[in-house]
């Protein structure tokens, strides 16, 4: 329920402030949100990050381009091998490498498990900032599978850097693409359970319907993308729009919402989910024979000049900037993380709801904070 | 003395005779009134470590984990290591609080825990006070854990345990009121308040299948009210881990921690075991009228396994809510117990006065 927070004459006085985080239950990470309250009703919020800021960006100066994707996983960790693939297309069009068939299915496939992994994990917290704690472990245990299998290929869970300018570190596993379509067939009916437990409950419908409104052009002025600004109705999905990969050759539907709140959102990330899983159906038996990585030079040098890539990661459009002076290292790299434009859109969309909403949408609005903080 | 596992009456008659026939009558009221303190403290201890033991079980199994393993088999233990830890903790010292209030808030919540259970049949005999308006006063005095719950979150100077607090006053004030009508639907078909004679009354079938379907919603009714009564999942917003970190109890450490810890346990078991005693018969085995075999093999098991196996049947009902439904919110909270349960209760009301009335009832 919306509360009138601007009446005529304001009183200072009744407000008063609480930091939500850097350590908080539900702020996934340390991110501080200090909210201005009236009662149990937000009336501002100001988020201050920083907390895990790495210098990732400046670090990448000093780096080579092999080198900086090993920095990039540890922006959106739960996105890795996305974060990866940016800074390949990069580096292969800067060079103008034709990187094998074989690496672009892999890759889509990499992709789109890391895509089904975080929304995994991201309705795992949701339902868990939501109260219902069952939901988490659900998600996790599901996420295991596809970790497993991340892990007989690329050797580590999390931060993979198995991406690399040109191919992969490694041919995939023999057992991948048996264990893929397992996990599939799997997922198929778990994410039954999800809908059963979260979804359609009255409570949960309740109180995420028409709380934390978001239009579709407060969507298009903050640069709110990915899930989040798709719930909106903004169609920014940059795996249609700018196609990379094998995504061009692939059918799958671009989901979008009408209405923009917290539940649109909830649901835009459960339609996806599933569109991840016939994307890699359709690729998981067709990866063409061929080597796994292009022939590329020792050391790679960029031509001066500027590069932009961008890509679809779990939260949105990443991109990555590149000022290249010829050297083996960036002159200059930044990152446009999605995580940090969702941020800016919070304090709006939270003006007027309760605290307990506050929890939802943020949750809804899946934020990961070294990707905010870099 | 004789005794019996049926009925207890005449052995603590017994004891009762033989202090008043050694000891003057002030020495043996002393004495009665220590043993069974200390009956009760040892008691509500024992359902407090089991409760808990119990619910991180019953959530392991929900959430495909296995839950506490290590210390003892099957980790009975473990929670015995985590009282001592508890007990040997540092209570850290809050700046700028209120320090008598936030001293006495847990014992508040304590007492008034304890003191419901001392109008709870447990056993045909087993039965510390049988007052007779016993529902009424279990009704007040469960209510006056509030005190403590509000005392907690204002004096420990904190803006979330003040917030939790907050909602907890308002919540529990609220569904107090449903509680209190759902056993008054009883009380009418009963005809009595007091607990002894509502189980007598059920002797020949329990409560919420002779009144019908009116028995049936204000089960139901204080199945829910009870539930936010206790502070529990999905009524939970005083505590409400995600928003508000702990809720009322963010500042509380160590043994202090463990006292709020234990009532919420402690509170949940007398929802449990009132819901049990008014609705499905307290200690009296399930008769069906008719079937004298099986009324025959019902009466074999003791009183008392009736009324713990009841009462944790509910008990488990009310863990399953907590682990399986997300949390309401606060205007939610109140929108379903003064728009929703509320009106239905009064109604609810009226049809069971009517049937009582019209003699329609079993």
């Amino acid at each position: 329920m919306k509360e009138d927070i601007n009446p005529p004459v304001r009183n200072i006085e009744e407000e008063y402030h609480i930091n939500i985080g850097p350590q908080h239950p539900s702020t996934h990470g340390v991110l501080r949100l200090v909210a201005s309250l009236k009662g149990e009703t937000v009336t501002s919020l100001k988020p201050h990050c920083g907390y895990i800021h790495r210098g990732i960006e400046k670090m990448c100066e000093k780096d080579t381009y092999p080198q900086v994707i090993h920095l990039t996983d540890r922006m959106d960790y739960l996105s890795a091998h996305i974060n990866n693939h940016v800074v390949c297309l990069l580096v292969e069009k800067a060079l103008e490498v034709d990187v094998p068939e074989r690496v672009q299915y892999i890759r889509t496939i990499m992709d789109e498990l890391t895509r089904i992994a975080s929304h995994q994990l991201w309705w795992g917290c949701f339902g868990m900032d939501m109260g219902g704690q069952t939901c988490l472990l659900y998600g996790m245990r599901d996420r295991e599978k596809i970790l497993d299998a991340f892990e007989e290929s690329c050797g580590s869970r999390l931060l993979h850097s198995y991406y690399t300018p040109g191919g992969l570190m490694k041919d995939i596993h023999p057992n991948f693409q048996k264990k893929v379509k397992d996990f599939i067939k799997y997922f198929r009916k778990k994410i039954h359970d999800y809908d059963c437990i979260l979804t359609g409950n009255v409570i949960m419908q309740e109180r995420t319907k028409g709380v934390g409104i978001l239009t579709k052009e407060e969507a298009i002025d903050y640069g709110v993308t990915g899930p989040t600004g798709r719930a909106s109705g903004f169609s920014c999905d940059v795996r249609k729009r700018y196609p990379y990969g094998v995504y061009d050759r692939v059918g799958f539907k671009e989901i979008l919402g009408t209405k923009g709140d917290t539940f649109e959102r909830y649901m835009m990330r459960m339609l996806e989910m599933r569109e991840s899983m016939n994307i890699i159906e359709q690729l998981i038996d067709n990866i063409p024979a061929g080597d796994y990585t292009a022939k590329m030079k020792a050391v790679l040098k960029l031509p001066a000049g500027e590069y932009y890539q961008r890509v679809e990661s779990a939260r949105g459009e990443l991109g990555v900037y590149v000022v290249s002076d010829g050297n083996k290292s960036p002159y200059r790299m930044k990152f446009r993380s999605p995580n940090f434009s969702n941020l800016s859109a919070l304090d709006h969309i939270c003006r007027g709801f309760k605290i307990a909403d506050l929890i939802a949408i943020s949750g809804s609005l899946d934020f990961v904070i070294p990707d905010i903080d870099r | 003395m004789d005794f019996s596992i049926y009925d207890l009456t005449s052995f603590d008659q017994g004891i009762d005779k033989c202090l008043y026939e050694n000891l003057t009558p002030f020495w043996a009221t002393v004495v009665e009134m220590t043993l069974i303190g200390l009956i009760f403290l040892i008691f509500y201890a024992l359902v407090a470590l089991f409760l808990i033991y119990a619910e991180r079980k019953v959530c392991a199994f929900m959430q495909n984990r296995v839950g506490p393993n290590r210390v003892g088999p099957y980790g009975i233990f473990q929670l015995i290591a985590d009282f001592i830890k508890l007990m040997l903790k540092e209570i850290i010292p809050i700046k700028n609080a209120d320090k008598f209030l936030f001293n006495l808030a847990p014992f508040i919540v304590v007492i008034a825990s304890f003191m419901a259970m001392a109008a709870i049949p447990f056993a045909k005999g087993l039965h510390a006070i049988d007052f007779d308006i016993g529902i009424l006063y279990v009704v007040a005095v469960s209510s006056m854990g509030v005190i403590g719950v509000l005392l907690a979150g204002w004096s420990s100077n904190n803006k979330y345990s003040l917030i939790g607090a907050m909602r907890s006053g308002a919540m529990i004030v609220s569904y107090e009121l449903s509680v209190g009508l759902s056993l008054l639907t009883v009380v009418i078909l009963a005809g009595t308040m007091q607990f002894s004679a509502i189980v007598e009354g059920q002797a020949n079938g329990w409560f919420i299948f002779k009144g019908h379907l009116p028995a049936v919603i204000a089960f139901i009714i204080y199945l829910i009210a009870g539930t936010a009564e206790a502070n529990r999942g999905p009524f939970d917003l005083a505590e409400a881990e995600s928003e508000l970190t702990a809720g009322y109890h963010t500042e509380y450490s160590g043994i202090k921690f463990a006292l709020f810890y234990m009532c919420e346990y402690m509170n949940m078991f007398i929802v449990a075991s009132i819901a049990a005693t008014v609705f499905l018969g307290g200690w009296m085995p399930l008769h069906i009228s008719g079937w004298e075999g099986f009324n025959h093999v019902m009466d074999f098991i003791p009183p008392f396994l009736w009324y713990l196996g009841k009462t944790f049947a509910l008990v488990w009902v009310i863990m399953w809510f907590k682990w399986t439904f997300p949390r309401l919110r606060i205007d939610q909270v109140l929108t379903l117990e003064w728009k929703y349960l509320l009106p239905i209760n009064l109604v609810n009301i009226l049809i069971m006065a009517f049937i009582v009335l019209m003699g329609w009832h079993f």
